[in-house]
């Protein structure tokens, strides 16, 4: 993956030369090690700055909105995923959009890499399969599959599914027998459980907003936890209040999840926000047949009318 | 939307949908009935619920 962006840089700096795109999206290094941010290119003597790793884990469709001319996109399965639901939801036209992808071998987990060292990392770097870290006190060589996130893990669409030029390779896909097993474990509990389970998941809950505004999905000019009248949800800490932000998030992204993990990702307290969407994303696949993303010139299924929509809920 | 309940822990039988024209009244009297039955069998929601006090 670390040879793509000489790849990436190559095409952008093309791109920008030949003024095709008045812009290139992309990731450049964060202020800190294990983390990148997305960064918007417009003159050639940045392109050094793009950068693509194992750490390139928010989603850059996020940033494609209200833009005007045409803009260059570094794009990985689910980025592209995510621009697919954008085209269909016409928040960007296709012809303005030049997509760079990148097939993808998965992104890293930096919570759980940061939880071996006890001081601060001020190092990383990858080198194929390996990741290299280090921390003032010690040094680690470590194996990227051990440390994928969630949601990589299970991801059984690494290639894009659009593009106008691919940076590397296209990767293998993985099958797997039952994509959804901590869906499952869930749904064994009973509804006590449950609720315990959901309880002690948003219990750190700062209510930042990291989540919502890390997601390609949600663009709403006005959020409805931002509405004062009516107000649907309290603005404090109250724990239905954050349940309810959760839950209702979680609503509006159904069939249209690609369980891309920047919400995962974003969260600075550690909460799998994926654990919210993961039951709609399945419950789309099963009663719909449906996973978000994959086919321009079809409508989510919230969204169509079918003969064949299940209806055994309705008496 | 039944579904995502029963997921997060709320009773199933709590959330119920109906089509009901309005020249069914016997329809609606039966599905209220049946609502107003299971409901009382779970007895009162603890969940989601906000306490002002």
């Amino acid at each position: 993956m670390n040879t793509c962006i000489n790849k990436i840089r190559e095409l952008a700096l093309e791109l920008l030369d030949k003024k095709e795109v008045e812009k290139v999206i992309g990731f450049a290094n964060g202020t800190i090690p294990l983390a990148t941010s997305p960064i918007a290119i417009t003159s050639k003597q940045d392109i050094e700055k793009l950068v693509f790793n194992s750490t390139c884990g928010l989603n850059l469709a996020n940033y494609l909105r209200d833009q005007k001319g045409k803009i260059a996109v570094i794009a990985k399965g689910c980025d592209t995923r995510n621009i697919v639901t954008h085209i269909v939801e016409n928040q960007i036209k296709r012809d303005q959009l030049f997509i760079i992808g990148v097939p993808c071998n998965g992104m890293i987990d930096q919570f759980k890499i940061a939880a071996l060292f006890n001081d601060e990392i001020i190092e990383f770097s990858e080198d194929g399969d390996t990741l290299n870290i280090k921390s003032s006190l010690k040094e680690e060589k470590l194996y990227k599959k051990d440390y994928l996130r969630e949601n990589c893990k299970v991801c059984m669409h690494k290639n894009p599914v659009i593009y106008d030029v691919l940076a590397m390779d296209l990767v293998e896909e993985q099958t797997l027998d039952n994509p959804y097993p901590d869906v499952d474990k869930i749904e064994a509990m009973d509804s006590d459980k449950k609720w315990q389970h959901f309880q002690d998941l948003t219990k750190n809950c700062i209510r930042c907003y990291a989540c919502k505004n890390a997601c390609p999905l949600c663009y709403c000019p006005t959020c409805f936890v931002d509405e004062s009248s009516p107000q649907w949800v309290g603005k404090g800490q109250n724990k239905t209040d954050v349940n309810t932000f959760h839950y209702l998030r979680a609503f509006h992204c159904a069939g249209r999840c690609t369980d891309c993990g920047a919400c995962v990702q974003a969260c600075p307290m550690d909460i799998n926000v994926r654990d919210f969407t993961r039951k709609l994303n399945k419950d789309s696949f099963e009663m719909f047949g449906w996973e978000a993303g994959l086919d321009i010139t079809k409508r989510p299924p919230l969204d169509a009318y079918s003969p064949d929509d299940p209806d055994d809920f309705i008496k | 939307m039944g579904n995502l309940f029963e997921h997060m822990g709320i009773e199933r039988d709590r959330i119920h949908f109906s089509w009901i024209s309005s020249a069914e009244a016997t329809k609606f009297v039966d599905v209220v009935k049946e609502i107003s039955d299971k409901v009382r069998a779970l007895g009162p929601n603890k969940k989601l619920v906000k306490d002002y006090n």
